[in-house]
């Protein structure tokens, strides 16, 4: 399949398939540390430059750690996210799909310094783009890579089951196969995502194949008879009666 | 079996299974969790394995499918995540981790030593042939800069008039960025094919050969070498032990072996990080003698001397006897 996820094998015997981070959201993750490390880094030096030179020796061992371990303290205690791969929901992993340690987190850290080069991570990129887990070299060496990770929910979404609840199960007068099946199934999971115009638009495409979808007066929705009749399907199809 | 009585009788394990990970997985209520309410963690979690493959082979529908993942996804970081125990490790590291790796590296390691060594030796010796050389390896202004730091009249060596007020812990933090800085990029230089490695290894090398020779010929010996004495064994053997990382690391790329380029770099990489680990350890006992022992004028040089030839012997005889007969704990 033409699809960015990686499906791993774990040892109780099934597939995970997880979604590998691109390019984009993993630069733009990389531009948010960036910006906090700046801050920090500012902040840090403002206040221990009222320190004179101990503060000037203090200001140098904070921009070796920020400037190296950052990162890395983050992966290891923060379940693989930085503050920019949380914003972006991203996060790193290892090959097998366990949260990263200690050893994975710095060597992939550590050899940004390889990534960087010529500049602008110029070896990291053409890494990533070359790698069909966009891995860059760091993540090579060191068995790890980056997935998106569910961002915070806004609002819990209305399931499914709920959603078909409101309607009455009604069989298919033919048989469908295990694709139409799954066709009517992922049209009702996605119609959150979709306009009810376009719900309709696309259920309408389907009526001259369903008897009865014309006359009958919706009930107390916007949704087109061809719609309604799709959902029932679906209900249908999940195991209602 | 259809979805919705599938779902019926499996959705409290499932909404239990969720709550147990909730808990695990917020650091904060995690010590109060641990022993009660994980104890059935396994069995919850195999379960819950068996329910998602269960749910694929009948085809049910994908929003279950990818309920059930998450959900799997998430007992799986949890079930397999390592130990962090860092100080422990560090202690390890430390008695015989570190010494049993070189060691076992030695091959890379004589090789970086050799491609660090020699050059340093050869244009140790030009130089000191022909002093005018120095100007090809170092910028003029560089070295008047250098020579700077080593006047015989300054009471803090290895400084020169602008650093001449910075204390001791100033000069602490500025070494370890610089030096242990430059050690990685050393390191990661080795990713394109040894090249970047083998880069600062000889520059490096070009670097202090001919300036050690060029203050032997400006009359600055003295107060050079009782700065360089005390900390040079650590920095370099440090800067040794990361070529020798960043060499091994680049060998990967060009002779992966029996192994897939990519697999021989993973296989590598591991081992190549406890070279750095220990490149890192002396590069910070290098940083702590070069702020806080070196640049002190007023100890008598024949001291200075006597401890820079025990750092020597203290570095051989730890890298080539601490922990011996515990290799295999190591691992």
């Amino acid at each position: 399949m033409l699809d960015t996820r990686k499906e791993i094998e774990i040892p109780e015997g099934i597939t995970l398939d997880l979604p590998v981070a691109g390019l984009i959201p993993r630069a733009q993750a990389f531009i948010i540390d960036l910006i906090i490390r700046y801050i920090a880094v500012w902040i840090l030096a403002a206040i221990f430059s009222f320190m004179g030179n101990f503060g000037f020796g203090l200001i140098m061992l904070m921009l070796f750690i920020i400037e190296w371990f950052y990162p890395v303290l983050f992966e290891v205690f923060s379940k693989g996210q930085t503050p920019g791969k949380k914003a972006l929901g991203i996060a790193v992993v290892n090959d097998d799909g366990s949260p990263v340690g200690w050893s994975s987190s710095i060597v992939r850290n550590l050899l940004r310094a390889a990534d960087f080069m010529p500049f602008m991570y110029g070896f990291g990129i053409v890494s990533m783009m070359f790698n069909r887990d966009f891995k860059r070299l760091g993540d090579l060496a060191a068995g790890t890579m980056v997935i998106h990770t569910e961002k915070k929910k806004k609002k819990k979404k209305k399931t499914e089951a709920k959603l078909l609840d409101q309607y009455r199960p009604l069989a298919p007068k033919t048989n469908l196969t295990l694709e139409d099946q799954h066709a009517i199934i992922n049209f009702v999971e996605r119609s959150e995502l979709l306009s009810t115009s376009r719900l309709n638009e696309l259920a309408d495409y389907l009526s001259p194949w369903m008897s009865n979808t014309k006359g009958k007066n919706p009930p107390q929705s916007d949704l087109s008879p061809a719609t309604q009749k799709l959902f029932k399907m679906a209900a249908w199809l999940r195991g209602g009666q | 079996m259809r979805q919705k009585e599938f779902e019926n009788r499996y959705q409290q394990t499932w909404d239990a299974f969720a709550q147990k990970l909730d808990q695990v997985e917020s650091i904060k209520r995690r010590k109060s969790v641990l022993n009660n309410d994980l104890k059935r963690y396994d069995e919850d979690y195999r379960t819950l394995c068996y329910c998602l493959s269960l749910a694929r082979e009948r085809q049910y529908s994908p929003y279950l499918i990818k309920r059930l993942e998450k959900l799997v996804f998430r007992g799986h970081q949890v079930f397999y995540q390592r130990k962090i125990g860092i100080f422990y490790q560090i202690y390890r590291f430390i008695l015989f981790g570190f010494p049993a790796a070189v060691r076992k590296q030695s091959k890379f390691i004589w090789i970086a030593t050799g491609i660090f060594y020699l050059p340093a030796l050869i244009i140790f010796a030009l130089v000191l042939l022909f002093p005018e050389l120095v100007y090809s390896i170092v910028e003029p202004g560089q070295v008047a800069e250098i020579e700077s730091m080593y006047d015989p009249g300054l009471d803090k060596i290895g400084r020169g008039r602008d650093r001449a007020s910075d204390t001791d812990f100033a000069m602490f933090g500025h070494y370890v960025w610089n030096n242990i800085g430059i050690a990685f990029r050393e390191f990661a230089g080795g990713f394109m094919a040894t090249l970047g490695t083998l880069f600062y290894l000889i520059f490096n090398a070009l670097f202090f050969g001919a300036l050690s020779a060029h203050m032997i010929n400006a009359g600055f010996e003295q107060p050079f070498f009782t700065f360089v004495s005390g900390h040079a064994p650590y920095e370099l053997t440090g800067i040794v032990l990361a070529g020798a990382a960043g060499i091994k690391l680049g060998w990967a790329i060009i002779s992966p072996g029996n192994f897939s380029r990519k697999q021989a770099l993973i296989n590598v990489g591991r081992e190549c990080m406890v070279l750095v680990y220990g490149a890192i350890f002396l590069l910070l006992i290098a940083a702590f003698v070069e702020a806080f022992w070196s640049s002190n004028a007023s100890i008598a040089p024949i001291i200075k001397y006597s401890v820079g030839i025990a750092g020597w012997l203290l570095v051989i005889v730890y890298l080539t006897l601490m922990g011996r007969g515990r290799i295999g704990e190591s691992e």
